[in-house]
């Protein structure tokens, strides 16, 4: 019989670094921030704990599965994943690397939030002008709060007539 | 809170397809799936504390309408698009300032779902804030269709705040906020809003009604729910 070698965090977070969103397919599931921790038990069992970007994410379900089969596919097993609500996802969880890759791909990248202000006045009245991913003007209008998911809004660049999506900050 | 969510969620849901244009059409959508997630959230919590085995799933497809406790507002018809967002609006403004002050709550579960379902709920009021105005200060049939909204809508708002012995009590435990607190937020927000969209503010209905939150509903619940229902009750335990 030969020893199972057994797997390390490290091996697995490095799978995970290949395990792309299926909605924004240039960031990995680590950079967007949604892998909130990785186990290895004693016995070799691996424990991913993710987190939802929106509470009806319909794409949750897919990075779950596609997270198993990552894993898996490298010979190791049995791989869970289980998901945690709390802390709350957040956009900061975006890094500043990880927001370049996404204006690359046309998408402006979330402004940070930092801690809820609690001013819900503010709310209510018009948020900053979102830098356009392609020329990088200021003059630009959001037409919609809510584009082809919900974590993106639908922007106009008046600068250079380009359609664009934000990755919405939260 | 999961009995309102899901109830509006379906609502909401009845838009897709056939918003006025389809940037709405995309957004309504994005608005009922945050909506059926929160309920899920908190469905799932209120049958583990029930401690009777039921999940999210049996408490959304295998309760009678009489065992539902959403609030009359969201039950009502979509009615046409200026219904549709008034009502989102007055209940979107309700739900940011309520999950702001359960974000706080003692118990540790429900501060968690309610932080995650605010962020979501300020970019919903964000939408529906801004189509008020546009609506409000648009064209004279906007305007009319919109106050006649809010007039019709507006006697259904002090379901929202009404408290009664279980409120109270979670509210000397820390869990939940005190309504009338969460009521004066409300006004102010509404108000600066209804202003700016040159909106007349209705007059306020004298007694507070806990008319849904006790089981009793508009004839409109029971259709909505014979059709969310259906498929579930057809063929119990499905999977697919």
């Amino acid at each position: 019989m030969v020893a199972r070698i057994l797997p390390t965090r490290d091996d697995v977070l490095a799978i995970l670094d290949s395990v792309m969103d299926p909605e924004v397919p240039v960031l990995s599931v680590r950079e967007l921030g949604i892998v909130r921790d990785v186990h290895v038990g004693d016995d070799g069992a691996v424990t991913v704990t993710v987190t939802p970007t929106y509470s009806g994410c319909p794409a949750i379900r897919v990075i779950e599965q596609d997270i198993i089969a990552a894993i898996e596919g490298q010979g190791i097993a049995p791989v869970r994943v289980v998901t945690s609500y709390a802390p709350a996802w957040t956009t900061d969880w975006i890094s500043a690397e990880a927001g370049a890759k996404l204006k690359a791909y046309g998408i402006a990248p979330p402004p940070p939030v930092g801690a809820q202000s609690g001013d819900l006045v503010q709310l209510l009245r018009a948020r900053p002008a979102v830098q356009c991913p392609y020329c990088n003007s200021r003059e630009t209008d959001v037409r919609s709060e809510f584009g082809s998911t919900a974590c993106k809004a639908v922007c106009w660049c008046r600068t250079c007539g380009q359609p664009f999506e934000e990755f919405k900050g939260i | 809170l999961g009995d309102d969510r899901l109830v509006l969620g379906h609502r909401v849901s009845e838009w897709c397809g056939h918003a006025p244009i389809l940037e709405e059409d995309i957004a309504l959508a994005n608005v009922a799936l945050d909506l059926l997630g929160q309920a899920t959230m908190f469905l799932r919590l209120a049958g583990e504390v029930e401690g009777k085995g039921r999940d999210e799933d049996a408490l959304a497809y295998f309760r009678e309408t009489v065992q539902f406790r959403n609030c009359q507002l969201v039950e009502l018809p979509k009615g046409d698009f200026a219904f549709t967002i008034a009502r989102q609006f007055l209940f979107d403004v309700y739900a940011v300032t309520l999950l702001d002050a359960l974000s706080h709550s003692t118990n540790s579960e429900l501060s968690a779902i309610a932080a995650k379902a605010l962020k979501e709920a300020t970019y919903h009021v964000r939408h529906s804030g801004e189509w008020m105005l546009k609506l409000g200060d648009g064209t004279e049939e906007s305007h009319r269709r919109v106050q006649r909204a809010l007039d019709d809508l507006w006697r259904f708002t002090p379901e929202l705040f009404a408290s009664d012995d279980t409120d109270r009590a979670m509210l000397a435990a820390g869990i939940a906020p005190d309504l009338a607190l969460i009521k004066t937020k409300w006004e102010s927000l509404v108000r600066d809003v209804l202003v700016r969209a040159t909106l007349t503010t209705p007059h306020d209905v004298p007694a507070p009604r806990r008319a849904g939150r006790t089981g009793q509903h508009t004839e409109s619940l029971g259709h909505m729910l014979a059709e969310m229902q259906i498929v579930a009750r057809s063929d119990p335990g499905a999977t697919w």
